[in-house]
């Protein structure tokens, strides 16, 4: 028997109104089944912040919540321009945003950093010209 | 022994048409409606009385006390609201209704407002002093204190510990007669003249657990007829005590913001609105916003199910109280901040959270019922038509699930079934009459 609950939400690039969806969703998954509030917070921001990076810099991405007993992965893969540096970006305050982006509120250079923060485990591969793919792992124990 | 909760409405089954208007407005999805008549999911309800304002029977009810019982008290103290202020004719100044509450049987009336004021300055004393989590969150509107508690538990540290204008008052006013009659706590009835129902569960199961200096509620709109015969009788109107203080901007939305001086402050109002911003702040936004001030009803307290004025009107009238008798500080600012400093507007204990049940405490069980869910939804129409009695095709799930309901219920499901059984039933007819045709017609041969 698999043990493990996966759902997997679609976002589109650019589509600013309705970021934030994927993320609530996920919160609500997780508290209905009994996960522990520090831990849903720890996945609400990773999330969160990998769907705003959909929605500002991809074309579009499936973003998909797998729950296990023991831990929950996050797994983020877009179509996309792809990340020239990864090192870089990976640096707190980098950020390659546009100015409207930033009036926004978005683009301070936290998003990656942020969601590497909040994981257990990250991991990030990208190829230029086709995508990004984040894995985020959260443990339960 | 289980302690009995209590939510701030009573759902009278025999007036109750099952119309489902309350089920569909009810922010929490508490509310089912089964065999035509309305039923209340305790541990959902946040109080907010949505489902009160929106009943066209009157089938659902407020929790107040009723005047009766304050009978056992030797000595009665009412406490308005501020928004109190707001329900009577322009020219009424709020120390006159203060009069008026001791015509129609209080034996004193104690005005809030200047505790909101004293409780503003202690806030923005909390903000100047204290690093921790941000945006904080303001407390005061019991609906959104409950909703953090079941939907947000994660916030609960967001919330300013600073005990509420109402508590203050009652406090204060209580201390104050038990020195000047010499009358024990006990003796002493504090009774919150209420906008709205939420206040009620503030006093029966305070969030923290201790005990209230308030011993009741009544509605607004109960005492209005009364209060409207008692202005009348009023003939020291001149020399009424003057109610004054930036504390009277309080029940409308951006009044408690408009008495700091923090800047990066927001103010809104509505529950959807609310539960959107709280969202926000459990995904990490908003880190730059210092307080947010959060109230349930759209307008704030002027907004509250159980007022009579016309809230739009009554948020004006408030803005005119405040001009006229707001720019007066009611106390001393320093002497505040002294008090503040001997931690007098500190609240006691912690806010537990009551987080909503999860589908199984055994997680592994609770995926797989979780999964099981999922199947029951993709089946479902999602229309969230209601006819099955719960909200939408997603809580209905849910209740499947829980065993409180069975998928039959779902009349868009039975349909389907139906066709398809009728479908078969359709075509077997019809072999079988193909059969017979053809062998009847065999015999004529």
């Amino acid at each position: 028997m698999d043990k493990t609950f996966t759902r997997t939400f679609t976002v589109v690039g650019n589509n600013f109104t309705d970021a934030g969806k994927v993320s609530t969703e996920i919160k609500m998954i997780l508290k209905q089944l009994g996960i522990n509030s520090t831990i849903i917070r720890r996945v609400a921001i990773a999330s969160y912040e990998s769907e705003m990076n959909v929605v500002m810099y991809a074309n579009k991405a499936d973003i998909s919540l797998i729950v296990s007993p023991t831990e929950i992965q996050i797994v983020v893969e877009d179509t996309g321009p792809g990340i020239p540096d990864i090192e870089l970006a990976m640096k707190e305050g980098f950020s390659t945003a546009t100015t409207e982006m930033r009036e926004m509120g978005f683009g301070a250079g936290m998003g990656l950093p942020n969601i590497k923060r909040n994981a257990d485990i990250f991991n990030i591969e990208s190829i230029m010209g086709k995508g990004t793919k984040l894995n985020i792992t959260v443990s339960l124990n | 022994m289980m302690e009995e909760e209590f939510r701030s409405i009573r759902i009278e089954k025999e007036i109750c048409h099952g119309c489902m208007s309350c089920m569909r407005i009810c922010p929490t999805h508490a509310i089912r409606v089964h065999s035509n008549k309305a039923s209340l999911i305790k541990e959902l309800c946040i109080d907010c009385g949505e489902c009160v304002r929106t009943c066209e029977y009157k089938a659902i009810l407020p929790l107040t006390s009723s005047f009766s019982e304050f009978s056992k008290f030797k000595y009665t103290i009412a406490l308005p609201s501020p928004v109190f202020y707001s329900q009577f004719g322009k020219e009424i100044q709020p120390g006159i209704l203060l009069e008026a509450l001791k015509k129609i049987g209080f034996d004193d009336a104690y005005d809030v407002a200047c505790s909101s004021e004293a409780v503003s300055i202690a806030l923005q004393e909390y903000l100047d002093s204290n690093e921790g989590p941000r945006p904080l969150i303001s407390p005061y509107c019991p609906t959104i204190l409950r909703l953090i508690q079941v939907r947000y538990p994660n916030l609960l540290e967001n919330l300013i510990p600073i005990e509420s204008p109402m508590e203050i008052a009652a406090r204060e006013a209580k201390r104050k007669k038990m020195q000047e009659l010499g009358l024990s706590e006990k003796e002493i009835g504090a009774i919150y003249i209420t906008p709205c129902p939420a206040k009620m569960i503030s006093i029966l199961s305070p969030p923290r657990k201790k005990h209230s200096f308030l011993d009741g509620t009544i509605a607004i709109s109960e005492i209005y007829p009364s209060i409207l015969q008692a202005i009348p009788q009023i003939t020291t109107k001149n020399d009424v005590k003057e109610v004054r203080g930036l504390g009277l901007g309080w029940p409308i939305v951006g009044g408690q913001v408009a008495s700091l001086k923090a800047e990066e402050c927001i103010a809104i109002g509505g529950i959807n609105d609310c539960i959107r911003i709280l969202e926000d702040i459990e995904n990490g936004k908003l880190r730059d916003i210092q307080y947010i001030e959060c109230h349930s009803c759209p307008n704030a307290c002027v907004g509250g199910s159980l007022t009579i004025e016309n809230q739009y009107i009554a948020r004006g009238k408030v803005l005119k109280i405040v001009e006229k008798y707001g720019s007066q500080p009611c106390q001393e600012r320093e002497y505040i901040r002294e008090l503040y400093r001997r931690n007098f507007f500190s609240q006691l204990g912690k806010i537990s959270a009551s987080p909503i049940k999860p589908l199984d405490d055994d997680i592994s069980k609770a995926i797989q019922k979780m999964k099981q869910k999922q199947k029951i939804l993709d089946m479902l129409p999602k229309i969230d038509c209601g006819i099955c009695g719960a909200p939408t095709c997603e809580t209905f799930a849910d209740d499947v699930i829980k065993g409180l309901t069975c998928a039959d219920e779902c009349i868009i499901l039975t349909v389907k079934k139906f066709e398809s059984m009728s479908g078969n039933l359709f075509e077997t007819a019809q072999k079988h009459s193909r059969k017979i045709k053809s062998r009847w017609e065999d015999e004529k041969k």
